[in-house]
């Protein structure tokens, strides 16, 4: 019975298949996109770590966290990150707490209960730019600035692609994305950026010349090396156990070749006599 | 259960004597997976992936419920007690890149184990037991799977759990109503979040029940072994203990070395970026697409492009949870009387077109809607309901299968314990092994 049935629903589903299978056939190609072809993927970064030893380099992270400081912190929240975090970055304590002093955090004013800021203390987190999407929006031609702290694991190659987001602006459309599209056009208020999956976002070039900011330690700034920088310190934002995790990896990878060094020992004993 | 020559459990000292007196549970457990399991010499390394898929289901359930001691189940703070957990708790990260990456692990070694029995035709009586249980479990496996990707609340989470649930709005008429009372409301939610890690919680522990009953249904008959011969007398077998607790320690080494090698050195690379930004109801990600295990399953979804009586959604819908169905009837689609496709030179070719097959839609499943693609899932959707409906049930009755050896020890003794396929050297055996 169920070797008649059965080979009868097999065919149904394929009849249907084959029905589909005609449409498909028959469909018009779906018409290549501007971006589609002139996207591009992220240009190669090398940065300390990368790779199975990566470790960070607490210079760079420093210069990076004083990039975001100074130019995109206008814009963009770190609300992961508390202050007290950065001390995994080689700031001292006084360091620490006079960042987070830099900053107003939401509190309650101790007489009225209404709502205040207070100067920021190294437990507390990044505070938000914004107060709410509303005015996140009404400030940035009606974009909101993302969240930073996690965005270099939000996208495919994330540090790569920061890097190459803020170092990847044109100031007008090629001409051959026009000539080869000319109903493409960038609206107003974007800014054409090949990296970017729709080649144009609302952020403003943010980086736009050397020397923007004055590195503490003499490093030259390039725009390219504020854009390494910064997301190499995006980098750490998202994934600050990475170094941790990294050297508990190469000593739990000893452990278990060892042990199935000896698991291998015992299994090849065991079966010495036995022939199979 | 088990062959007249498995060893009897002796205690050997006082106080496992005076507890086996009045509780046989170190009996039951030296009958289980102790000396009193007498296994097939001749077992390949496939064996090993049952073992190692109960390991699996160990590290999930010990992570998963410290995990659950530092998450909070609220649609407004789920995402970021996971980033907590993730920053500020001892440890955290490592657990957390455990249970997500157990999870990969898991399936990996679940779907070699069932690769192991289509191959070696373990479904076959006197084993449909052990191969319906174990299907059962497979079920069980995706649905929890599914409810625990939804708990980190993000893009994925959300937006996945939005398209799943919505294949029950496919079914006319109360399809819509279903959807909304499994959810709870009419998108995933605070309801939805909520009995999702109820039941996320809940399941590992029926999986582990059920995984019970499919220990207990296998040790009836026993093992199966490459040749698919079954066990004639005590020369063929050796005690579990300690010849495959050896084997299945170094098992598990290996296994743990993987393991190691993605939560350690790629913890994110089978996740979706896209799970690192929080769930947001009002902005659709680009692409939707499951975890990668479920991705042959998605691309048989997508396959159905033709309104037939049914629309095209419905018959998706069907499709897929009847590619899983079907492993159900495998024991009665297949006549063969011969179990290892070792000795089954035409089916053989079939399988292997099947492993390629389920590749080439996981590969559709992840990939963009071109039409090209569409189009290979089309054809794999194809073949993958013909092998088992249509050629599963021809070639077994048609197939001449090679001669098979007499005996597990006869297969060994002559060099081939029947783990590669070539043509056995025995010269002129019986008429195939019949399914008892
Ligand atoms: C003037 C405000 C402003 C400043 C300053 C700014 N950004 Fe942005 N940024 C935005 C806005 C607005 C968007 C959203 C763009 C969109 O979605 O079109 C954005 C988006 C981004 C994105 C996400 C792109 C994506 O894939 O969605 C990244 C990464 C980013 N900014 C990095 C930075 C970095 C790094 C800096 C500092 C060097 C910076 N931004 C400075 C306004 C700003
Ligand atoms: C949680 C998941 C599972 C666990 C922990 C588990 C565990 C085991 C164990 C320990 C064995 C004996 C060792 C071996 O032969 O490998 C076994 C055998 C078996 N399992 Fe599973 N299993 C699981 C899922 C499945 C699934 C999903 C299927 C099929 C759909 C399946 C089918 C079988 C079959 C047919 C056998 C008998 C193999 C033989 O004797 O050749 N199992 N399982």
């Amino acid at each position: 019975m169920i070797r008649i049935i059965a080979p009868l629903i097999g065919l149904g589903f394929a009849f249907v298949l084959v029905l589909g299978l005609f449409g498909t056939l028959t469909s018009e190609a779906q018409p290549e996109t501007a971006e589609h072809e002139f996207h591009e993927h992220p240009k190669k970064l090398d940065l300390a770590s990368n790779g199975v030893f990566g470790k960070f380099d607490n210079q760079q992270l420093q210069r990076g966290f004083q990039v975001y400081k100074e130019v995109c912190a206008a814009c963009h929240s770190l609300k992961y990150v508390a202050f007290r975090d950065l001390a995994a970055l080689g700031y001292s304590e006084a360091e620490v707490a006079a960042i987070a002093d830099d900053y107003q955090v939401p509190s309650v004013n101790p007489d009225t209960g209404e709502a205040a800021t207070r100067d920021g203390v190294a437990a507390d987190r990044f505070p938000l730019v914004y107060p709410n999407e509303v005015a996140a929006r009404a400030a940035n031609n009606n974009a909101i600035p993302p969240d930073l702290s996690l965005m270099t694991k939000a996208r495919h190659d994330g540090a790569a692609y920061v890097y190459s987001l803020l170092t990847g602006y044109q100031p007008t459309v090629p001409a051959e994305v026009t000539q080869k599209y000319p109903e493409f056009q960038v609206s107003p208020g974007l800014n054409y950026n090949p990296y970017f999956p729709t080649l144009a976002l609302a952020m403003a070039p943010p980086l736009v010349a050397d020397n923007q900011v004055t590195y503490a330690d003499g490093t030259p700034a390039t725009v390219d090396q504020m854009a390494k920088d910064v997301a190499a310190f995006l980098v750490w934002t998202a994934e600050p156990k990475l170094a941790a995790r990294h050297t508990a990896g190469l000593a739990s990878v000893l452990f278990i070749l060892i042990f199935t060094g000896l698991a291998w020992g015992s299994y090849k004993t065991i079966w010495r006599d036995k022939k199979h | 259960m088990s062959f007249p020559w498995a060893k009897q459990y002796e205690p050997k000292s006082p106080v496992m004597k005076w507890v086996d007196e009045r509780l046989p549970f170190p009996r039951l457990v030296y009958n289980a997976v102790g000396a009193g399991y007498p296994v097939p010499r001749n077992l390949n390394y496939f064996w090993n992936f049952g073992v190692l898929a109960g390991a699996a289901l160990a590290i999930q359930i010990v992570t998963g419920i410290v995990l659950a001691m530092q998450y909070s189940t609220d649609a407004t703070t789920a995402f970021f007690s996971v980033e907590r957990i993730m920053r500020d708790v001892p440890a955290g990260w490592f657990l957390r890149y455990a249970h997500a990456n157990g999870a990969s692990m898991f399936f990996i070694v679940v779907y070699i184990h069932i690769a192991r029995g289509l191959y070696y035709g373990s479904y076959k009586a006197p084993r449909e037991m052990v191969w319906l249980l174990g299907v059962v479990i497979f079920l069980l496996m995706m649905a929890t799977a599914f409810m625990g990707y939804v708990l980190p609340w993000g893009q994925m989470s959300f937006w996945g759990a939005q398209v799943i649930t919505g294949f029950f709005s496919a079914i006319p008429l109360v399809g819509e109503p279903i959807r909304i009372w499994l959810l709870g409301g009419y998108a995933p939610d605070a309801a939805a979040l909520n009995r999702f890690f109820s039941l996320h919680y809940l399941m590992p522990f029926v999986i582990a029940g059920v995984i019970i009953l499919h220990i207990w249904a296998l040790h009836i008959p026993g093992s199966n072994n490459p040749t698919g011969v079954e066990v004639k007398g005590e020369q063929d077998t050796v005690p579990f203990h300690p010849y495959y607790t050896a084997k299945d320690g170094f098992g598990l080494g290996i296994f743990l070395l993987v393991f190691a090698g993605f939560l350690f050195f790629a913890p994110n690379m089978l996740g979706h970026p896209d799970n690192y930004i929080e769930a947001n109801p009002l902005s659709t990600p680009a692409h939707i697409v499951p975890e990668w295990y479920f991705l042959p399953f998605y691309a048989i979804l997508k396959s159905f492009t033709a309104d037939f009586i049914l629309d095209a959604k419905l018959w998706g819908v069907l499709a897929m949870f009847g590619s899983i169905l079907l492993l159900f009837f495998l024991p009665w689609l297949d006549n063969s009387p011969v179990r290892s496709s070792n000795y089954r030179p035409t089916y053989r070719w079939f399988l292997i077109v099947l492993a390629l097959d389920v590749l080439v839609l996981g590969y559709v499943g992840g990939a963009e809607a071109t039409n090209g693609n569409v189009l290979i899932g089309q054809i794999a959707t194809a073949y993958y309901f013909l092998h088992f409906l249509v050629i599963l049930p021809i070639v077994s009755a048609a197939e001449r299968p090679r001669p098979l050896p007499n005996s597990i020890t006869e297969a060994v003794l002559k060099g081939k314990g029947g783990t590669s396929p070539s043509q056995t050297a025995i010269p002129e055996a019986h008429s195939p092994q019949p399914a008892e």
